[in-house]
């Protein structure tokens, strides 16, 4: 089990034949991930051939429309590599064919548009995730998005991080252990997005194949914040959480017009104050993500279930 | 983006906002030939500098005569003012907004930003006008009212009346006022700014409704969709090097520190910086190189970290998903071949084609200090930079 993709997750790439949408469509391939198309306006009738590292030719057909795309081969999800002037646009057109999930990579969309599309996506069926995300991934069944594969693992943690690449970091702090993940979701570090921590949290929360869960938030905003408070009114499975930013000086990005409105400043130290008044296990520097998880779990006795792979001695040490 | 009040003031006026009479200048002769221009009882020479609290910082001057107008001008161009936001160095005026006074008898305040709780804008009044809305809404949160606006429908009239009536807009001019508020929300969602301010908006003695004030930002993100604004653009309020990278669209922030990072990813970023902190050393940057940078690109980046002489080590920590370990390495090494490699500088790769990226640094020749991990990397490179500060003292 997992949350949101799996083995039967069939992917469109929206954007495929940009050389981003090409090299991450391949990357997906090789993972393993069920890609079953693309859509480029006006390349629609076309075909893409993307030769495997194995050297292994595979073809994947390009639609002109996602609606036409999803009845021809009927995708579940999409990813969308399209440029940001134009990547609104491309999340709408995805949740208007009802995909189930919209996963959007693209980074730089203008607020404006998001605000649009986060009303586009109310009372629909779609789980939009990001914009400026890294994407999603169920270790060894589907990989959706920019996220190297070969560092995740699988196992029983579930990850969210607003950040992407501080998001490797916790992955590769874990896999070093052994310990690993069930999914890791990028929600993005956009100010208007669509799927945010609690969104995540539930899932988790009913996951069984998830036994706990390591959380990753960074300065601005309240979403910290509130999932602690969810957390802990909700949470049955333990969490352990990383805050970057807290040396980050203030006042350098105006950040706290925005967040008067839902009360507070959003520095990092009263975040890591909502986290540990929620239970919640925070990992005091980016380096001890790893061994703060793994602490949690040893004391709710569940680390040994949550060892599903070999720990790689060395570098679990963190140097020499 | 950041632009000036008399900008911002223009602005407004194209989108129906009643603003004073006033000019910008740039010497002491053309705010005399303003002030006479206007031919005003009371001329008001305001300061522009991009920040807040220039009224408290004495940025803003009230003259009953040209003469005063002419002492005014003198005093404050070229002066360095330091307000709660320019930080201690403070920041020099260039330009000033001479403009008409106004018979004032109300001060509020009206802002538009985006709220990240609801993805909406989100208009905010209050009667307390003149101080800044973070500390109203600190001390008297009652006295800060809220409307959030559907985007589809927009900013409806019942909603500025509502707010309106609210702030204490007395009711003869609620009809003002909705064609005040819709327009500022014109002017925000048709420029895609990120905060638009009106503090103080004044109800001045005849019964209008002034915007002795404008402070607008603008998504960085959407500048692409308005070359108009980019014009607008003042590079004296810029830091340099923060401008070079811009040029480059690398996203950088200048610190206070001695040790330069080159990160990719605006998380990992700031949690080197909190790492390098935890072992004792001070960044000098923060700089997130983005997704999917070219080689040209990285070396860029690594030359403008290498063009700050505070800099005194590098930090490079990646770990490449869009960003590739070998761009991210060749980058590196043709900056270093380039502007010479005089500093220590210690790589952190992991991800994306990393043996290749680890590969480029081993055989460059070059004395690159290679890191396992994070910690292992900001511990090395603090060292690094102590015992350089110990041999050179």
């Amino acid at each position: 089990m997992s949350i949101l993709v799996n083995r039967s997750t069939r992917v469109l790439t929206q954007g495929m034949t940009g050389a981003t949408g090409l090299f991450h469509t391949k990357g997906a391939l090789e993972y393993g991930t069920h890609m079953v198309g693309g859509v480029t306006p006006g390349k629609g009738g076309t075909e893409i051939e993307v030769t495997l590292d194995n050297g292994t030719g595979v073809r994947l057909p390009i639609f002109d429309t996602v609606v036409e795309a999803k009845r021809a081969t009927g995708a579940t999800a999409s990813v969308i590599y399209v440029p940001p002037a134009y990547a609104a646009d491309s999340i709408m057109e995805a949740i208007d064919a009802e995909l189930e999930l919209v996963i959007c990579i693209t980074e730089g969309i203008p607020v404006r548009d998001m605000v649009q599309v986060k009303r586009y996506l109310e009372g629909k069926k779609t789980v939009l995730i990001g914009p400026n995300c890294p994407g999603i991934i169920t270790p060894g069944e589907c990989k959706i998005g920019i996220m190297p594969g070969y560092i995740h693992t699988p196992g029983h943690i579930g990850v969210i991080s607003r950040s992407g690449t501080l998001t490797y970091e916790a992955v590769h702090q874990l896999s070093v252990r052994g310990i690993g993940q069930s999914t890791a979701v990028g929600i993005g570090g956009d100010p208007v997005k669509g799927a945010d921590f609690i969104d995540i949290l539930e899932r988790f929360n009913e996951d069984p194949d998830t036994y706990a869960v390591f959380l990753i938030g960074e300065i601005g905003g309240t979403a910290e914040e509130e999932a602690a408070r969810w957390i802990q009114a909700h949470m049955k499975k333990p969490v352990a959480a990383f805050i970057g930013g807290q040396t980050a000086p203030p006042g350098k990005r105006m950040g706290h017009a925005g967040a008067i409105i839902s009360g507070g400043t959003g520095t990092a130290a009263e975040k890591v104050a909502a986290l540990s008044e929620a239970g919640i296990k925070v990992s005091p520097t980016p380096s001890q993500m790893g061994e703060t998880m793994a602490a949690l779990l040893a004391e709710r006795g569940i680390l040994a279930a949550c060892i599903t792979a070999e720990p790689a001695g060395s570098v679990a040490a963190g140097g020499k | 983006m950041n632009i000036h009040e008399h900008q911002g003031k223009e602005l407004l006026k194209r989108y129906g906002v009643q603003v004073p009479r006033g000019k910008a200048v740039f010497t002491v002769e053309e705010a005399v030939q303003a002030a006479e221009e206007l031919a005003a009882p009371v001329t008001v020479v305001k300061a522009q500098i991009h920040a807040g609290g220039r009224g408290k910082a004495g940025g803003v001057k009230l003259a009953r005569s040209i003469e005063d107008v002419r002492v005014y001008a003198e005093e404050l161009l070229g002066k360095v003012l330091v307000t709660h936001q320019t930080g201690p160095e403070g920041r020099e005026v260039k330009r000033l907004l001479i403009e008409e006074g106004c018979d004032i008898r109300k001060e509020l305040y009206i802002g538009l930003v985006i709220d990240r709780v609801t993805g909406r804008v989100v208009l905010m009044g209050s009667e307390e006008g003149g101080t800044e809305i973070e500390e109203v809404a600190k001390r008297t949160p009652e006295k800060v009212v809220k409307e959030t606006v559907d985007p589809a429908a927009g900013l409806a009239p019942f909603q500025a009346r509502r707010l309106a009536l609210a702030i204490g807009i007395p009711a003869a001019l609620t009809g003002k006022a909705v064609r005040l508020l819709q327009s500022l929300y014109s002017a925000f969602t048709d420029l895609d700014c990120s905060i638009a301010e009106i503090n103080p908006l004044v109800l001045t003695g005849d019964g209008e409704l002034l915007a002795l004030d404008a402070k607008l930002n603008f998504d960085d993100n959407a500048l692409f969709r308005h070359p108009e604004l980019q014009e607008l653009r003042d590079p004296g309020e810029e830091d340099e090097k923060e401008r070079r990278a811009a040029k480059l669209d690398l996203s950088y922030i200048a610190l206070n520190g001695n040790i330069g990072c080159m990160v990719n990813g605006a998380g990992l970023a700031m949690a080197t910086m909190d790492i390098i902190h935890y072992y004792g050393g001070e960044p000098a940057n923060f700089l997130d190189v983005g997704g999917g940078a070219s080689t040209e690109k990285v070396t860029e980046a690594f030359k403008l970290i290498l063009s700050d002489d505070q800099v005194k080590g590098i930090f490079v920590n990646i770990f490449g998903g869009i960003m590739r370990c070998d761009v991210i390495a060749n980058g590196i090494v043709s900056a270093a071949k380039e502007v010479g490699l005089d500093r220590p500088l210690v790589v952190r790769l992991e991800g994306t084609h990393v043996e290749t990226g680890r590969r480029v640094l081993e055989q460059s020749g070059l004395p690159i200090l290679t890191a396992v991990s994070m910690a292992d990397g900001a511990r090395r490179i603090v060292q690094e930079v102590e015992h350089r500060g110990g041999m050179s003292a």
